[in-house]
């Protein structure tokens, strides 16, 4: 089925074809002026060769005609270019709504995954045909980069950030995961794969793989443990602090005036900088918990509050495939 | 600059002693010599441009923070050394004029002053930079033995000024972000100084020695504009760095 | 018509710039640019040699998939110091401190550049960077990458970035002083006649990379500064524990270093101009936009340097403007392209080996260039960023484009600087050799590109090798190659052919006076009454049919 040596990879994500289709726009292009140059370049040089040591070419001293052709016709070309591709990277950076969420943590040189129900998975992502599946990307030391290559998409791992990424896979197969930015030592051992499986597959897969906490559970518990229950209640319903319950998502007005909307970036933020955007109301005191939770339980807490539902009343997060936690 | 500077031992028959022998002619050679200087402070504006975008970026995201840390500098001796900087210029613009008429006594006289004044800008900032010390607000660990942790005013205390009171919405690591900024912007115009110190020391020895007239004073010139451009940044970094949230303490 | 007046050889006189001193002394305190280009000349020789070997073994690693040729760690700091030695030693001062030192003065008419001590000074300075970065490499190395990238850089490298940032930040303020001679010279010291707009495109070329020197690369060195400081002092404005911004570093970093792509290419394309003009014996079609152009990659070159953050979250608003005008820089680049390639119909072309490097610039630079749209556009380059792709685009322009630019002006003016040609037959040889080993070498890596070769990988999926295997073949070719015109350029030194005032009989300034030239450039100063590149006289308009009497001798 493939040639020799491909000049494509795999095509697995609904992008994979968008962008191979620019490519080969970009690539006729290309090759159309790189052979019209040469072959103009080896016509004149042969038939304009020097023939006698005393010639002299009359002199010419150009042609605004042409110089206003050849700066507008590649101006236009390249607008073409400009327009398709900025079309798609819309696309590609605009995540969807109703997608799937896996957390992704990245470190020298390893990638960490979970799933929205709990499965935690190491350099290898499970994720079926034909949903969208959005990852929430964040670094615990240097600057990563998440790339599969058959999707056609990549993103940088920033630390101090939260990053996204989304895709939605076509073709069951393994692809490779890459780090794509250098990270140090073992840069090039930062690879894994993305099993790409039918969606009944993978649902058994999700059930196979069992024994695993939510990350909301897991936020649940440490939203327990780390005391975030005494001024914003048990169940984000607020108190000395702000309702936490129902407001992901949505926009709060801040004590400056300004409105910010609350998504995992400001959760994260007023977690580890909870004095740079103060709720309106609100008064400076909730202590900083930069040092004392990692990003995965950062990840772990977001799930939670996202989870909570608007009102504030008793539920149990997000349904765990098994209701016993284990030890990770 | 040196070239400029310097009449080394041109021997050509005709023109100024001072005209080097790849110039046609002293209007060339300083023309050259000018163009030379402003096309390095250019340059030198990217240099602290750098910076100033770094100052603008963290200013945006640390609001209080800067405002905090602005308010403990001294904007008494600030002020003074605004004041001081002032007059150098002054000082400096007349040494170019006394050069280019030819009064050699006031010019010397002038340049003199104008490093004076330098040495007492260079001198107060010492001080200034003491204060930090003792107070603990030299930023990471760029003196070792004395890492960043500055005393925190607290609410209700009376007023001391080798403590730091932060405003609402800012905190420590914010604080030490803005004198590392601090340091490094006015660290730099320091170290411009020291080098335009130098140079007035140099202009002083050949104006002592006679070696500039009506016709060749470039170096007199130059080195002025390199002087104005340090004292114009200055004039940015005061503004910047030490009046902040000045309304946030008072009302 | 006009006689042949411009091709007298001047009365040649026995004392030149070489031997008109001898002594080692005489060398280290000259304030003669000609001898301080070749001071330079030998030591961007001497770097380009170490980053060879490095780029040699980068190679052998990559033959196979697994890495069994070097340990990782090392690996990592062969690839960075290949980077670092090639890009702020070698590329950054190539052109511009060896051809346009010896140059620029000769070609407006100046006895010397406005500033000869700064210009020795400058040299100093690249000799105190590098014997610091040498002293970096030695020590331990650095593993940082050329990019320097935070926070690995300030936080997690154990390696010697301090010294080699030193070395950098020293560096730079040789290249601020080569630009800032130059303009300075371009825009005071012309010969009485030479207008701007009878300047060869060299010239103008040189003028729009200054700019970029003197305000770019203070960028850098304030950035490269306070990345040193955070390092010691462990106080972050990039480091995000320690409440900064990486980011902002990549934006601090890029919006040098992507200009610094046409410091290195614009005073090839200089040199290029020079040879297609020259070479088939006819004006520049379309100077004024030649010329024009070279300052619109300078001016637009610094509007686009976000292109290196399309995947680092930057909003995708600020992806698009620069996506829109990283296109818009390349019209310019067209524009040359297309005005060379008119230049040639109806001409007369020599085959001389200057000629076959700048013919081989326009195909590779042509393929550099485009191939520059592919990561310009935005979906394309979320594909092809950090891959193998990225590789081969920029060594079509920086090996393609500048070194190819390089040796074919050295060939150029080398009878010019010595007073010694160079053996032809073994030039044109080289060239082929060069020419084929460097599109072995790199075409296949926008194949492996494409298909996800990230870069910076020490071992590799097995299915990438095929391009791997060819890459390493093409790069044994190029080293071949280049070892060919180290080896010739030295011999002819001593032994080549006596080169005569204009060898290839021109009329540019630099061939109106003895090969090599007086200290002083020219006996009296010339007064310039022709426009650039005046083969014919502007109201001829046939064929002249014989060139002069001196040329009947060829």
């Amino acid at each position: 089925m493939q040639s020799w040596i491909p000049l494509v990879p795999d095509s697995a994500s609904t992008f994979s074809w968008k962008v191979d289709a620019l490519y080969f726009y970009l690539s006729g292009v290309t090759l159309f002026f790189a052979l019209l140059i040469s072959a103009v370049l080896i016509f004149f040089v042969i038939r304009y060769r020097r023939r006698t040591p005393y010639e002299i070419p009359r002199p010419i001293a150009g042609s605004h005609k042409l110089e206003t052709l050849w700066t507008i016709i590649p101006f236009v070309i390249a607008m073409t270019m400009f327009g398709w591709g900025a079309r798609v990277y819309f696309e590609q950076y605009k995540p969807p709504a109703n997608a799937i969420e896996v957390y992704v943590v990245g470190k020298q040189w390893m990638w960490k995954l979970q799933h929205a129900t709990g499965q935690r998975e190491i350099n290898q992502l499970h994720v079926p045909v034909g949903r969208k599946v959005k990852l929430i990307m964040t670094s615990e030391d240097v600057i990563h980069d998440f790339f599969v290559p058959a999707f056609r998409t990549k993103a940088d791992v920033v630390p101090g950030k939260y990053t996204t990424l989304w895709f939605e896979a076509t073709t069951p197969g393994t692809y490779h995961l890459f780090c794509a930015e250098y990270c140090g030592m073992n840069h090039s051992g930062m690879i894994g794969s993305i099993i790409v499986m039918e969606p009944r597959e993978f649902d058994n897969w999700l059930s196979g793989n069992t024994g695993n906490t939510t990350p909301a559970a897991a936020g649940q518990q440490l939203y327990q443990t780390l005391g975030c229950a005494s001024c914003h209640g048990a169940n984000g319903e607020g108190g000395r602090g702000p309702t936490l319950a129902g407001v992901f998502g949505k926009t709060t007005q801040l004590q400056t005036g300004e409105s910010v909307r609350v998504d995992e970036k400001y959760l994260r933020e007023s977690i580890l900088n909870p004095q740079a955007q103060i709720v309106a109301g609100f008064g400076p005191i909730m202590p900083t918990f930069q040092g004392q939770v990692s990003e995965d339980q950062l990840l772990q807490i977001v799930a939670f509050i996202k989870s909570l539902p608007a009102g504030g009343q008793t539920q149990t997060p997000a349904p765990a495939t098994s209701p016993t936690p284990k030890a990770k | 600059m040196a070239d400029v500077m310097n009449s080394h031992g041109s021997t050509q028959a005709h023109g100024h002693r001072a005209l080097q022998h790849h110039f046609e002619n002293m209007e060339q050679q300083r023309e050259a010599g000018t163009l030379g200087m402003w096309v390095f402070l250019v340059t030198e504006i990217m240099f602290f441009g750098g910076m100033f975008l770094a100052y603008t970026l963290y200013r945006s995201k640390f609001p209080a923070a800067f405002a905090s840390a602005s308010n403990h500098l001294d904007i008494k001796l600030g002020a003074i050394n605004t004041g001081v900087l002032i007059l150098s210029s002054f000082t400096m613009a007349m040494a170019v004029y006394s050069t280019q008429v030819g009064k050699r006594r006031q010019q010397i006289l002038c340049l003199i002053a104008t490093l004076i004044l330098g040495l007492t800008f260079l001198g107060i900032k010492a001080v200034e930079y003491h204060d930090k010390y003792t107070d603990h607000l030299i930023p990471g660990h760029l003196i070792p033995g004395n890492p960043f942790g500055p005393a925190v005013q607290e609410h209700g205390q009376p007023l001391d000024h080798h403590k730091l009171h932060l405003l609402e919405g800012a905190t420590l690591p914010q604080v030490e972000m803005f004198y590392w900024i601090y340091f490094a912007m006015t660290g730099m115009h320091a170290l411009h100084m020291i080098i335009g110190a130098g140079l007035l020391t140099f202009l002083l020895i050949y104006s002592i020695k006679g070696r500039f007239d009506p016709e060749y004073h470039s170096p007199v010139e130059v080195i002025g504009l390199y002087w104005h451009f340090v004292d114009i940044v200055w004039i940015f970094l005061f503004p910047l760095l030490y009046l902040l949230g000045r309304h946030l303490e008072h009302g | 018509m006009r006689p042949i007046e411009y091709f007298e050889p001047p009365v040649a006189s026995k004392v030149n710039y070489i031997n008109a001193q001898y002594g080692l002394k005489s060398w280290l305190l000259t304030k003669d640019h000609k001898r301080i280009a070749l001071l330079y000349l030998g030591s961007i020789t001497f770097f380009f040699f170490i980053g060879g070997l490095y780029a040699l073994m980068i190679r052998l690693e990559l033959l196979t998939p697994q890495g069994d040729f070097l340990q990782s760690a090392t690996y990592n700091k062969v690839f960075t110091q290949h980077g670092i030695i090639m890009i702020f030693f070698f590329l950054i001062p190539s052109i511009p401190a060896t051809l346009g030192n010896f140059l620029v003065p000769m070609m407006i008419g100046a006895k010397d550049l406005a500033f000869p001590r700064i210009n020795l000074l400058s040299w100093y300075i690249y000799l105190l960077g590098g014997v610091i970065t040498i002293y970096a490499l030695l020590a331990g190395g650095v593993d940082t990458g050329w990019t320097f990238y935070t926070p690995y850089s300030t936080t997690f490298s154990n390696s010697y970035v301090v010294a080699a940032g030193l070395g950098i930040f020293i560096n730079g303020f040789s290249s601020i002083l080569t630009g800032l001679n130059f303009i300075v010279t371009i825009h005071t010291m012309r010969a009485p006649g030479m207008t701007w707009f009878r300047m060869p495109l060299f010239i103008w070329s040189h003028y729009a990379t200054s700019l970029i020197m003197i305000l770019g690369t203070p960028v850098i060195a304030i950035t490269i500064l306070l990345l040193a400081f955070e390092r010691v002092s462990r106080v972050g404005i990039f480091d995000p524990a320690l409440g900064g911004d990486p980011i902002l570093f990549q934006h601090l970093f890029w919006f040098y270093s992507h200009p610094a792509v046409y410091i290195m290419i614009l005073p090839s394309m200089g040199v290029v101009s020079e040879l297609i003009a020259n070479f088939s014996r006819k004006n520049i079609f379309g100077y004024s936009f030649v010329a024009f152009s070279s300052l619109a990659i300078a001016v637009f070159g610094f509007l686009v340097w976000g292109h290196h953050l399309f995947v680092t979250s930057q909003s995708v608003y600020a992806g698009m403007i620069f996506s829109f005008l990283s296109f818009a820089v390349a019209i310019p680049s067209a524009i040359k392209v297309f005005n060379w390639t008119a230049t040639l119909y109806k001409s007369s072309i020599s085959y001389d080996t200057p000629m076959l490097y700048a013919l081989g610039f326009i195909g590779l630079f042509t393929v550099g260039g485009m191939t520059g749209l592919f990561l310009a556009s935005l979906a394309v380059d979320v594909h092809l960023s950090d891959t193998y792709f990225v590789v081969a685009h920029f060594h079509y322009i920086m090996v393609g484009g500048a070194l190819m630019g390089y040796l074919g002006g050295l060939h150029y003016w080398w009878p010019k600087i010595t007073g010694r040609m160079y053996p032809e037959g073994w030039g044109r040889f080289s060239a082929l050799v060069i020419f084929v080993g460097f599109n072995l070498t790199f075409l296949p890596q926008f194949v492996a590109g494409y298909l996800g070769m990230p870069r910076r990988y020490h071992a590799y999926p097995p299915e990438f090798q095929v391009f791997n295997v060819l890459s390493t073949a093409g790069a044994s070719i190029l080293g071949f190659g280049m070892l060919i015109p180290a080896i010739y350029f030295v011999w002819s030194m001593r032994y080549g052919k006596r080169a005569e005032a204009n060898p290839w009989h021109l009329p540019g300034l630099e061939w109106r006076t003895q090969s090599p030239p007086p200290t002083e450039n020219f006996e009296v100063t010339p007064i310039v009454t022709w426009e650039a590149y005046e083969f014919a006289p502007p109201e001829e308009t046939q064929v002249v049919g014989k060139f002069g009497p001196e040329l009947e001798q060829i």
